[in-house]
């Protein structure tokens, strides 16, 4: 068993108990319909989170994707409402507006050596306040294809659909699966999280590796924003407020280390999914606040990361124990398993 | 290298010149910028009103100096301001005294200061994470406090820090001076600067030179707990209630740009807290002029970004590295580098 997995165990264990409890509670909790509408509700998150994980895998952080969220939902709207473009025109125009966005500021965070949350911060003032610009109301978008998409679902036993917008996510989540554990680029950004320098050493393109993981990041953003406004049917520029740090947490709670180089994406899709079940189960109850929302997620979070550091405290003394002179106590625990290998 | 040592002596120059051009381009675009009158006993004016309006952020951007100097960061502080302030206006309404009301919310502070500090220096979490699970939690705590209300409160001593005024001049401001002279002491009148900056250039070496860095580390945050606070009182205070939702809301990013802005550089090391302090005014100036050249309040942000970028780029180690080899004497101490 690969120790690396560890945090990703620990979240499937949160999940799976923390649905059963849920279960145990409510009587129509264990139904398709909530699996369904948890898919539904969090396919935007779930569509950031999956770029989040990059980005944290290598290192960084990047806090502009709740503003990117409203500025594509408020460019949607004016483009389709008032400039009558075609929807498809208009979703593959801010698909290249947020792309190029996250790659000027992937560039800016590696050629001139800033750190990623300064640059994303500023990013993030700048879109909102493009958004703002543009329009401080909420515009309504009327456009018969919307409808039609929503319209697009698969049925399943038990009386629920899953939606287009789901299956958006959980495409987007399979290909970032694939692409962060399966390919050269997810290798890199392991690398890259690492150690930034010994990355350098080895070969790895950090220039290229480093814009493409924040281009990647802008571009999901923009497509969650495309999700966000089919599941609102608005343009708004106040859309998505704190979402980052919604994200950032699922991506916490979902394993992957903060300070990069460790983690899998499976885990930040259960971590989404943990704080939509927190939601959930706070509706359904009715009598509790969606402030405890806040200060489950600040408990987990809180666990989680106490986990990564005492593994990462484990590690270290396990990774140091070889080098050291062999003494007779240092074997056994040598012996018990085998070496920590990268995931 | 005499030439960079004089410029470090009028450390804060900068950010002075910076501050008085926004504040000529506000009379540019507002003939009556400068005007001060004296009406029931209290300065008017929209520069008073520059100082009044930037003292939360100022006082917030007291403790994140001396954070972002020990190569930490605080997101929290917004949600500590919403904490601060759900503590004062609740027992305020219950009827307490304000010696009582002033030290429970500030010890509240404090607490999240400490809760801050101990996860950083003990558990030796990167601040970003660290100060981000009181970020998240901090505002559902204030909710819970405030029953998810916003608590209004009548009690004219305390709306007197908000509002009120100290010969002639705004409480905040008041406020906000004396806990700015009170951090120079801390910091200046004793080592405890130079502790703080040796812990944010190499808290290894500084540990092996015998400084205790956890301890330094703790003050930190709880001094910035305490600044963020006393800013969630004034603005609870001023508004007379407290909204846990939206007080302090996006102050963190105000503060961290007024340190930015301030020149001390994010990865920590030598801090300035009056540089600093311009700062903070520096941006409610551009807040004000914004508000008074008629363009609309959406422009703030994009402002604010770009300031941000070009102050950045112009501290970034590669800015450095292409603009440094054109001074002659610094070229002559690196035989070795060749000029790109």
């Amino acid at each position: 068993m690969n120790q690396r997995f560890l945090p990703l165990i620990a979240t499937i264990i949160v999940f799976v108990v923390g649905y059963l409890f849920c279960a145990l509670q409510f009587n129509h909790f264990a139904t398709l319909r909530v699996v369904m509408n948890l898919l539904t509700d969090n396919a935007f998150i779930g569509i950031i989170a999956v770029g989040m994980t990059f980005v944290i895998l290598s290192g960084g952080i990047d806090l502009s994707v709740g503003s990117i969220i409203a500025f594509t939902t408020v460019v949607l709207a004016v483009l389709i409402g008032s400039w009558h473009v075609n929807p498809w025109v208009a979703f593959a125009m801010v698909l290249v507006l947020g792309g190029a966005f996250g790659a000027g500021m992937g560039a800016i965070i590696h050629f001139f050596q800033l750190p990623p949350f300064i640059v994303t911060l500023s990013g993030m003032f700048l879109v909102r306040g493009l958004a703002f610009v543009i329009s401080t109301e909420s515009i309504p978008i009327n456009h018969p294809l919307f409808a039609q998409l929503n319209d697009i679902v698969v049925v399943v036993p038990g009386g629920s659909h899953l939606t287009l917008i789901a299956m958006v996510m959980l495409v987007v989540l399979g290909i970032g699966t694939v692409l962060a554990h399966l390919t050269r680029f997810g290798t890199n950004v392991f690398a890259l999280g690492g150690n930034r320098v010994s990355a350098q050493l080895m070969g790895v393109p950090i220039a290229r590796t480093t814009i493409s993981i924040y281009a990647l990041s802008s571009l999901l953003a923009a497509l969650s924003g495309i999700v966000f406004s089919l599941y609102t049917a608005a343009g708004y520029a106040l859309a998505g407020t704190g979402v980052e740090l919604d994200t950032i947490a699922a991506v916490v709670i979902g394993g992957t280390l903060l300070s990069g180089g460790a983690g899998h994406m499976l885990g930040s899709f259960l971590g989404v999914m943990i704080e939509g079940l927190i939601q959930t189960y706070i509706s359904f109850d009715g009598t509790l606040s969606s402030w405890w929302t806040k200060i489950a997620i600040g408990v987990l979070l809180f666990m989680f990361i106490g986990l990564q550091r005492l593994l990462t405290v484990v590690w270290a003394a396990k990774a140091s124990a070889p080098s050291r002179p062999a003494s007779g106590k240092a074997a056994p625990a040598d012996a018990a398993g085998p070496r920590p290998q990268r995931a | 290298m005499t030439m960079i040592r004089t410029l470090r002596s009028f450390h804060g120059a900068t950010q002075v010149a910076v501050l008085l051009a926004v504040l000529l381009a506000n009379w540019l675009v507002f003939p009556g910028f400068f005007a001060i009158r004296l009406q029931d006993g209290r300065l008017f004016g929209s520069l008073i009103d520059v100082l009044n309006r930037g003292s939360p952020v100022a006082l917030l951007t007291l403790g994140m100096t001396l954070v972002i100097a020990t190569g930490g960061i605080d997101l929290s502080v917004g949600a500590v301001m919403a904490i601060a302030g759900a503590v004062a206006a609740t027992l305020t309404r219950d009827g307490q005294g304000l010696p009582v009301v002033l030290a429970v919310s500030l010890a509240a502070g404090l607490a999240c200061g400490l809760w801050n500090g101990l996860l950083v220096a003990v558990l030796r979490i990167q601040p970003i994470v660290a100060t981000l699970i009181l970020m998240v939690a901090g505002r559902g705590i204030a909710q819970l406090i405030t029953e998810g209300q916003i608590v209004t409160f009548v009690n004219p001593q305390l709306s007197a820090l908000g509002s009120g005024e100290f010969l002639t001049v705004p409480m905040p401001v008041v406020i906000a001076l004396g806990m700015l002279v009170l951090s120079l002491l801390l910091t200046r009148a004793t080592a405890l600067g130079m502790l703080i900056e040796s812990v944010g250039i190499n808290r290894v070496a500084s540990a092996f030179a015998g400084i205790n860095t956890g301890a330094v580390i703790v003050a930190v945050y709880v001094w910035c707990g305490l600044c963020s606070a006393v800013a969630g009182v004034i603005v609870a205070a001023d508004i007379r209630g407290a909204d846990a939702n939206n007080a302090g809301l996006w102050l963190e990013m105000d503060a961290i740009l007024a340190v930015v802005v301030g020149g001390t550089s994010l990865l920590g090391g030598r801090f300035g807290l009056a540089p600093a302090i311009v700062g903070a005014f520096i941006i409610q100036g551009m807040n004000t002029g914004i508000l008074l050249s008629g363009f609309k309040p959406e422009f703030n942000l994009i402002v604010k970004a770009t300031v941000i970028m070009i102050v950045l780029l112009v501290q970034s180690p590669a800015w450095r590295t292409f603009s440094l080899p054109s001074l002659p004497s610094l070229q002559r101490k690196h035989p070795g580098r060749t000029v790109p």
